[in-house]
């Protein structure tokens, strides 16, 4: 593979090959920030990859108290999925499961457009006719009683088709705890770009995937070409100096969003240097005939 | 571009319909023609030339120099722009709007408001009775929209409100929000005996109390809720002092229990 060099990392001359998606967004307050996060790591969880969870969820940002539809701390909540219907799918049971069951909770939509998800709307029911709804402008609002009081709903969200799922950054190092430290430089500055999300655990894979598998009815299995421990294998990517693999994957609401947070992970990694972080850095593609969306990292680089 | 100025001449010697003189019906219509327009009226035929001496501007913002207890009708079925009157006006003014905004610098009649849809109505004196409610025979009041008086309303506002939101800064006669059927009323001062009578869902929020309340409500406690936040949020930029009543524990009275009880009624915790 050739390769860039930038502050002593290998870049690989390669691209990120990304997908479009469906997408919303949603803002969930609560009476303090901690209650806020956990209702939204509660609807995140088991959000990982569209391959076997149905929805790629994750935090956005803190919302503060002065931009909250109720004026108390909130988080913002992106999900995204292959479609329409599964998006609505997994919007009404994350937020009916997650949202509504937590303290204080209330929900509201976090992306505009004509085009728009039941968020309320589909979760009204559970109000057994004791719901209320309330129209304030141009916004329409379901109050559902709960034991703590109300559980408030916007009733509805918007969907954007315009959503990119896939961008990623494969981290490469001598050592586990190197590439970890050079991840985790990445997922942090990648944290502080809008409108995108890192669905994996802590924003990191460990376990990779390629497409198909030996075994029938295995949509993906592992991607042995950056296995460390199969580098002697005929079909390894991976250098002599090379110990240990991480990938980050990165969905956003807009190309741009994608292209931006890969460009602050990119960056963030270089500027940690080999010594301490990722000896080199590549990308995962399929040879550029499945997704529309390509981020060469030439392009990205600082 | 200035506004359209309408001059009052003289004080209407009868009762004057001036549903015409709303934007949306004057738009690229000349001086003269909007002079010829004649106004329904009881006895006498009269021009909009009649009555005002005009000063050409802006047909999206019209101005009225001048009010009337005997203007009716007053920015009827208004669809877009602005009027705003210096005075006066009499019954219906803003009935069935559907857009834009009205501002009466006076008192206003009965129905103000009535039917609707859409569009801000401003009162800076006091409102007459059935604020925003619905003439004999139709079936809902105020569809949408936001009703604000500056000073007291009468008897029955908000009487059948089907959706928006009536603001009362003063106080309000007695039965407010009689009938409704959702729809959010909010009064600074004090409200006349039996509000919310009949209602079967909506919202009632009462700064000053009521002179007595109904026993077919029932009383829920006292309570902090997100939706009042809401709802303060919405309602600071036109009264603040009203938004101010949200951001305080309020009793909750569910009601009216005569009929579905879906209703509620909120006034501060004491």
């Amino acid at each position: 593979m050739p390769h860039l060099t930038a502050n002593g990392i290998r870049i690989d001359d390669t691209f990120a090959e990304a997908f479009g998606m469906r997408a919303t967004a949603l803002t969930v307050t609560a009476s303090t920030l901690r209650w806020a996060r956990q209702a939204a790591v509660t609807m995140t969880g088991y959000g990982t990859s569209v391959i076997g969870c149905g929805a790629e969820a994750g935090i956005d940002c803190d919302v503060p108290s002065s931009d909250t539809p109720d004026g108390r701390p909130g988080v913002r909540v992106l999900l995204f999925s292959t479609s329409t219907a599964e998006l609505q799918k997994q919007l009404q049971g994350r937020v009916g499961q997650c949202v509504l069951t937590s303290p204080g909770s209330a929900c509201y939509a976090g992306l505009d457009g004509a085009e728009r998800l039941k968020l309320g709307n589909a979760l009204r029911f559970f109000g057994d006719g004791f719901q209320v709804a309330k129209r304030l402008g141009d916004k329409r609002y379901w109050r559902i009683p709960v034991m703590d009081g109300e559980f408030v709903c916007e009733a509805t969200t918007g969907l954007t088709k315009a959503a990119v799922g896939g961008g990623n950054l494969i981290v490469m190092g001598a050592r586990s705890e190197t590439t970890l430290a050079a991840a985790e430089a990445a997922v942090a500055a990648i944290d502080a770009v809008p409108d995108a999300i890192m669905p994996f655990p802590g924003g990191i894979a460990r376990s990779g995937s390629k497409v198909g598998a030996k075994y029938k009815g295995m949509i993906a299995s592992t991607n042995d070409a950056y296995c460390p421990t199969l580098k002697g294998s005929g079909r390894s990517a991976l250098d002599a100096d090379i110990g240990a693999v991480l990938e980050i994957v990165i969905d956003g609401l807009t190309p741009d969003a994608v292209a931006n947070a890969m460009r602050a992970g990119l960056a963030a990694i270089v500027a940690l240097g080999p010594e301490r972080g990722a000896l080199r850095v590549g990308a995962g593609n399929y040879g550029g005939k499945l997704g529309p969306h390509h981020y060469h990292l030439k392009d990205l680089l600082p | 571009m200035s506004a359209f100025v309408f001059t009052l001449r003289d004080e209407p010697a009868q009762r004057l319909d001036l549903a015409p003189l709303v934007p949306q019906r004057l738009k690229g219509l000349r001086e003269a023609d909007i002079a010829a327009i004649a106004l329904n009226t009881t006895r006498e035929r009269v021009t909009v030339g009649d009555v005002f001496a005009l000063r050409p501007g802006d047909s999206a913002q019209l101005r009225f120099e001048g009010g009337s207890a005997r203007f009716d009708r007053v920015g009827a079925e208004m669809a877009e722009g602005e009027i705003a009157v210096d005075g006066a006006v009499g019954a219906q003014a803003g009935r069935l709007m559907h857009g834009g905004r009205l501002t009466i610098g006076g008192d206003a009649g009965p129905w103000a408001g009535s039917g609707m849809r859409n569009g801000v109505v401003e009162i800076k004196g006091d409102a007459g009775d059935r604020l925003g409610g619905p003439l004999a025979g139709e079936t809902a009041g105020m569809r949408g929209g936001v009703l604000i008086v500056r000073g007291n309303a009468g008897e029955r506002a908000g009487d059948r409100l089907r959706r928006g939101t009536i603001l009362i800064d003063g106080a309000a006669g007695s039965c407010l929000g009689s009938r409704m059927i959702a729809g959010t009323v909010i009064v600074g001062g004090a409200a006349g005996a039996l509000p919310g009578y009949l209602m079967a869902r909506g919202s009632l929020v009462l700064g000053g109390g009521a002179a007595a309340l109904s026993p077919t409500f029932a009383d829920c406690g006292v309570h902090d809720l997100v939706a009042n936040a809401l709802l303060a949020g919405f309602v600071r930029p036109f009264s603040r002092d009203l938004a101010a009543i949200l951001t305080c524990p309020l009793r909750r009275l569910l009601g009216d229990m005569a009929v579905i009880g879906r209703g509620e009624i909120f006034y501060p915790a004491r």
